[in-house]
Order: C-alpha cells, then structure tokens, then sequence
C-alpha cells in the first residue's frame, strides 16, 4: 500500500465508507496533503466507489481544494467588507509587490502560496492578513517586510 | 458513560443543583475571551498565563479561577477580561498585566485603573462591563450568555438554565403547543430571508413522510459578518437546544449542522457540545427518559457562498456539489434525500429555548410590529467601537451606529451604511432614523439580511462598493443559470470600465436593464439579489457615478485607476519616512533632498499618504486632474530656520 492509499483509506473508514460523506474527506485529505494530487482523487474514488468525474467535480467546484501542490507558507488577504473599507485592496497590492507573486499563485521556490479570501469572521480587527494561521490585524508596511523575513 | 446519563426531567434539574451546589459563587473568576478577535490579540496565551500565574502565587484550588470563554462582542477593545462576580471589566489586556490582575483584582479586590475601558466622550473610565456604553445600549438576550460560559463545558451552560426549555417541551408541551407558541412569537428567520419560522415548521409538519430532517445552517457567507461563528463558538449549546425543541415539533429524529470550512473553532466546540449532550442523555436515543430521539451530526463547508442557500446546502450534505436546484416544491417538503426538511439559520435556533422558557408574550414584548425580539449586528467598518452587537428590532440606525458603535472615527463623515451583504444595499446619511427592522431597511432598497453592518465614510467610493460587491458575487456564482453567471459578468465589465476611467454615456441605464433582468429570471436568490448595492448605489450616489464617467474623477479618491500621488514640494521635508517603506521603490529622493514619486513605478498603495506625518500632509491624493511634475532630481529642502 502506497502513502496515499493508507491515507485515503483512513479518511474514507472514517466516514464508514459513506458516499454522502465525499466532501468531508476530501478536507481531511487536502489538510493532510495541502493539495489533492489526481492520485488522490482516483484512489477516493475507487475506495468509496464513487466514479472519478463525481470526485473532480466535488475538489473542483468548492474553493476549499487546491488541485494543483502549495507553497510552503500560506499568506491569506481577507477581501470581506469591512476589510476592504479598510483598505485590504492595497494591502493586497503592497503584499503581492512585496513576494513577487499574483494573488493565488505560489512562487517558483515554492516558499510562499498568496491568497484571498471572503471574510475571515473577524472583520473588527480589519484588515486581516493571515500568514500560516497567524492573524496579523492591520499590519503596517514596515511590519509586513518583517513578518516576511523571518518565515523561511 | 451511561451512569452520567439524565433519564427524566427531574434529574436535569437535580443535576444543575448539584453543580451549583459544588460552585463557590463568592469565587473570584476572571473570563478571558477567547473569541476569533481576542485569539488574535493573543487571548489564549492570556489565559494560559492566568493558570500559571495563580498557580505560582499558591492560589491554585482556591477562591481564584481562570476561565476561557466566547466572543464578548466588543473586539475593538480586546483581548477582553471581565471578573466576576463584581463584573469588573479589563479591556486590550496584555500579557503583563496578569499577575498585577490576579494579585490586585482577584485577591484584594482593588480595581486597576490604566485596564479600566475610558469613556472617550466624558474622560472617565468605567469599572463594570455594564456601565460601557457600547454595552449599555443592547439587549443581550442570545448573546449575552457568552460571558459566563466556558464553551467546552455543558455544565455551564445548565447553570444558566439551559436545557431547561427542552425538559419543559419533552414533559409539559405536546408538538402541537410548541410549534403555537413558536407562531404566536411570530419569530422571523434570522439567516436574511425574514421568513416566518412557526409557518415554516409548520410546511415540514404537515409534509408528507416520516423520515424528517431538521438542519442548523452556520454557512455564514456574507462578507462582514460573524454573528453566527460567535454563537456557534462561544454558546454552541443554546443552538443544539433550539435544534432538538424543534425537532420534537416536527417529529424528526435526524439533524444536521452545516458549517463553514472557514470556522474551525465552531465546528471544534459543536463537536464537543454534541458530545457532552449525548454523554448527559440530552442527545441522541430516549432523551430524558422522554422516548423521543435525536442525532445530530456536523458537516464542515468547503468554501462556496452559494452553498448558504437552502437548496445548495442539502446538495452539500448529500456530499454533492453545493448548487442551488429549482424550487418547484420547497425544501420544508422535499430537502434532503427528497424528504421534508427544515432548515433554520444560528440564531433563530438560540431563540427557540428562550421562546419557550420565557413564553411568546415576553418575545411579543420586545421589537417592532413586523419583527419581534432582538437581532445580533455585526458592525464593522469605519465606526469606534467594531465588534458584535444585540439590539431590539426598532432600534434607529443612528443610534446603533452612534450610541452603541460611538461614531464615525478620525472626525470623519459618514457617507453610508451597507446592511445585507452582497444581497443587500447601501443606505446614505439621510436615512439614518429608519428604525431597523425586516420590512423598513426593505423599503429603502436595502435589507436587514443576516446582520452585517459596515459602516463606511467619505473615503469610500461608492462605484468602486458596487464594483466589489459584482465581483464577489461574479466569482461565488455556480454558473448554473444564464441570467446569473452572464448577468453579473457583464455589470463586473462596465463597473470596472467606470471604475478605471473608460465608462461610458449610457453605462448607468445598461447596468439597470441588466439588473431588471437577473432579478426576474436568475434561479436563486444570489442572482435575484445581486444586483441590489449597484442598484440602490445609482439610486442614492448617482453624481458619483457621472464623477467617474464624465470627468474621470472619483471623489473618495479611492479608485486606483482615476487617484495618482503626488509629494507637495513645498511641503515635503525630506524626513525619508515614505522613501523608505515604499514597497515598490517609487520614492527618490534623498536625506535633504525633496522627494518625489515615480508615477510608472507607483502601485496607489496608499503607505506614503499613511506615513506623512499630518503637520507636513506633503503626500497628496489626486483624482480627475493632471499630475504636476516633480521636482528636478536632487532639489533640496530649504529649512525656515524658526525663532533664531
């Protein structure tokens, strides 16, 4: 049994190997992974006999899965109201001038994933950056290049 | 397990005073919120450090406590603190101001004045949570609890009462007086749509079928607002205890509790409060000793707004792809698996226990005629006090924003209120004594929704409000329907046009046709509403609009396309401040030497205009005028030399 395998089968014996639990294995596997390879998703779908087109359709369609592998730290700009009111455009602007890299992409050293995000549920400390599920509330220029220097 | 089981009513009740009984109420306790706000300001390490610090000075078992809890609401001013039982509350607590707590205020009782919240329109600084206008002007009726509970204990919450409403449906009431005085409350749906809820238990009851599902919908999706991940975090209890009296009313035996992926604390703390319910015999078979079952399971969202709507989140249940179907026959008659199935939003369920507890004539009581009871805002945005507030339906916009949330901050203006999320609308200045309630924040255009409330100010722009608002709803729509998916690309195409100086005569009246058109024929409510900020913002800021397209001006000087930054020569001091934290380098200049900005270079992030410090404002904002030229290169500032 390959790593995949063992892990799909965990997640799927879970759920006892219930079909209406498709979603929620595929956020287990997506937190163990950080992405779900189509390795993956061919073994859900043989384990829990679901055909394969449902199982893409499903880590397709939710914003949730990644198809494609992450960078090594994971740099969230929450896009809600109340942050961009309070400027989270900009922030999204210095921080992407700053890594180099287009909102929802990672860098080619693989070390930093940009993304955005709806609403955080946290809007009265607005706006929030999120680095590797470190809240950061309104931080400024000067503390952004010092949060990303010391993340390797 | 089984021996902790409770088989009757009575053992409900013998249990709470066993707890009381075994509780020191002289106890000092000091309550930490732990809420998503507080966490952020470093709550937990907070609470952590409480436990060590009354250990280290010998106060462990003793009269002294630590005890994490929910979101108290009032996140501007966190990490939160309050002492009981004096109420004693300490605002933005930092690490080092623990053991001065535990020894002043928990053993001596003395109040330290510096952590005191300060009254920022009379100077004086208030002791009791109470007494802090922001608090003082609620009515905490769901919410309130969350201060005294510790989320990942049921004791708790049975201290308070709770499950009591559940022992008094399972042997006082029959499903029919429940589901009376549920409709005699006149309860609305809290979750947007406003729907009488007694009506709508009433569709599943008399449905056809046996098999019945009852659903707690946490996918709280709408952009500035967290009314539910508060209540689902912080008193997950009170929402099972509304779930299971409605269930009993409609006879159904399987529940379901959707949240959304974004909320892991909430679905950490349902988790654990289903299963200290089942382990206590108030979930799961024979509740009580009652012979009436309930199991409730919780299933995690993966990131889709859509999937809030009713339809698209029992296709998400069922582990399918969260679309919303069409509504030839409604979900309180075919939901999941095609059988009746009601589905209530966080905070009509927490309502459920204090309607039966209290009875529908005290609900009757509170509230406007249409919309009775309280209802949880999430006010955000540009106001003082940002944070969660519970008001009596009829409370004035005005007061909300002014009595509870303290004004507008910076001295600025207020330009308008955005209520309803990307369903609803903008609401300017003028409107602001509408009392808020279902049907009045209608009639402007707008809606109550769910409860988001950003409060925005002249520096926002309203086009650039309704561009934002198309486009989160252009990426969040299925694409099921035409009118829908297309509809909103093309008002993204010619918002953004207006936004980025390309708009057009005859813009306003395509976006109106456009929105005529996705209101009468998209399939779900997303596409039907979506429209209603570009709509209502034509209807109240239309100038802005004909700003942007006539003279390439956007008046907040906050869209991008039309603002440029330029240093005042004359004004500059060449203090390097925005040299040096330019993140693209746009600033030349040097020490003594005026500096100027690269307009090629320049992304408008606004740091430099943040930066200048407000005795030089050297760094200006320009829209729908030429920038002038800068300086030539090496110019140096000529200092005054003053008072010599």
């Amino acid at each position: 049994m390959t790593k995949i395998s063992r892990a799909v089968s965990k997640a799927v014996g879970g759920y006892n190997r219930d079909k209406d639990m498709l979603i929620q294995i595929l956020l287990d596997l997506q937190s163990i992974f950080g992405w779900l390879s189509g390795e993956v998703l061919t073994e859900v779908s043989e384990q829990l006999e679901v055909p394969v087109t449902q199982v893409y359709q499903v880590a397709s369609y939710y914003k949730a899965f990644s198809l494609t592998p992450k960078g090594r730290h994971i740099v969230k700009v929450c896009m809600g109201t109340a942050c961009q009111v309070r400027g989270s455009p900009q922030l999204l602007d210095i921080i992407s001038a700053m890594l180099d890299i287009k909102p929802g992409k990672t860098s080619d050293d693989m070390r930093f994933t940009l993304e955005t995000v709806n609403c955080l549920g946290c809007c009265a400390m607005g706006p929030v950056v999120v680095v590797d599920d470190a809240y950061n509330s309104k931080p400024s220029t000067p503390t952004l290049k010092k949060i990303f220097k010391t993340v390797k | 397990m089984d021996n902790k089981k409770l088989s009757s009513p009575d053992k409900l009740e013998k249990l709470k005073k066993k707890i009381l009984s075994k509780r020191d109420l002289t106890k000092q306790v000091v309550t930490i919120c732990t809420g998503t706000a507080c966490q952020t300001y470093g709550s937990e390490k907070i609470y952590e450090k409480f436990v060590d610090e009354i250990k280290k000075q010998g106060l462990k078992g003793t009269v002294v406590e630590a005890k994490p809890t929910g979101c108290h609401g009032f996140c501007e001013q966190g990490p939160i603190a309050v002492i009981f039982p004096q109420e004693i509350c300490y605002v933005k607590v930092k690490l080092e101001d623990v053991p001065e707590i535990v020894s002043r205020t928990l053993v001596r009782g003395e109040l330290i004045d510096e952590l005191l919240y300060e009254d920022p329109v009379t100077g004086e600084s208030v002791a009791k949570d109470i007494d802090i206008p922001f608090y003082k002007n609620q009515k905490r009726i769901v919410f309130g609890n969350n201060k005294y509970i510790n989320p990942k204990d049921i004791d708790d919450y049975i201290v308070l009462g709770g499950y009591s409403a559940l022992a008094k449906v399972l042997s006082q009431m029959t499903p029919e007086q429940v589901l009376e005085e549920v409709k005699k409350s006149n309860l609305r749906g809290r979750g947007g749509g406003g729907f009488p809820t007694g009506i709508k238990w009433e569709t599943t009851i008399n449905a056809p079928g046996e098999h019945k599902y009852v659903i707690v919908n946490c996918d709280e999706g709408d952009p500035g607002a967290y009314m539910d991940r508060a209540l689902m975090e912080g008193n997950p209890h009170s929402v099972l205890e509304g779930l299971l009296i409605g269930a009993y009313a409609m006879g159904s035996h399987e529940g379901f509790i959707y949240i959304r992926q974004e909320y892991p604390i909430a679905h950490e703390n349902t988790s654990q409060a289903i299963k200290q319910a089942e382990e206590y015999g108030l979930l799961g078979e024979n509740i009580l000793g009652s012979g009436f079952d309930l199991k409730v399971k919780v299933h995690r969202g993966a990131g889709a707004f859509v999937s809030g709507e009713s339809t698209a989140l029992m296709n998400a249940i069922e582990g399918k792809v969260g679309e919303p179907k069409m509504k030839y026959v409604h979900t309180a008659i075919s939901g999941i698996n095609e059988r009746p199935t009601c589905l209530n939003n966080v905070e009509t369920w927490a309502n459920v226990p204090l309607i039966i507890d209290k009875g529908a004539e005290w609900f009757n009581s509170i509230g406007t005629e249409g919309s009775k009871g309280t209802k949880i805002f999430s006010l955000v945005g540009k106001v003082n006090n940002t944070g969660l507030v519970e008001v009596p339906m009829g409370m004035t916009l005005r007061q909300l924003i002014y009595d509870v949330g303290g004004g507008i901050p910076k001295g600025k203006k207020l330009k308008a209120v955005q209520t309803g999320g990307p369903s609803g609308g903008v609401i300017p200045e003028q409107y602001l004594d509408t009392p808020i309630d279902f049907d009045e924040l209608t009639k402007l255009g707008s809606m109550m929704g769910s409860g988001g409330m950003v409060i925005m100010d002249e520096d926002t722009c309203m086009v650039d409000t309704a561009r934002y608002f198309i486009s989160f709803c252009c990426e969040e729509s299925c694409g099921k329907c035409i009118p829908c998916r297309e509809g909103l690309r093309m008002l993204r195409e010619i918002l953004t046009d207006i936004c980025e100086g390309r708009g057009k005569e005859g813009d306003i009246d395509a976006i109106q046709d456009i929105a005529e058109m996705m209101k009468d024929a998209s399939l779900c409510a997303l596409g039907s509403t979506a429209a209603n900020p570009v709509l209502t913002t034509i209807k109240y800021f239309r100038d802005e609009y004909e700003a942007h397209i006539e003279n390439k001006n956007c008046p907040a000087k906050a869209c991008k396309a039309l603002t440029s930054y330029y240093i005042d020569p004359e004004k500059c001091t060449a203090c390097m401040k925005c040299l040096k934290n330019c993140p693209t380098e746009a600033i030349h200049g040097a020490k003594n030497e005026i500096h100027w900005i690269e307009q090629e270079k320049c992304i408008k992030c606004n740091t430099c205009f943040e930066l200048c410090p407000l005795r030089f404002s050297a760094v200006k904002r320009i829209s729908g005028e030429p920038v002038p030229p800068p300086p030539v290169p090496g110019t140096k500032v000529i200092r005054e030399k003053r008072g010599r």
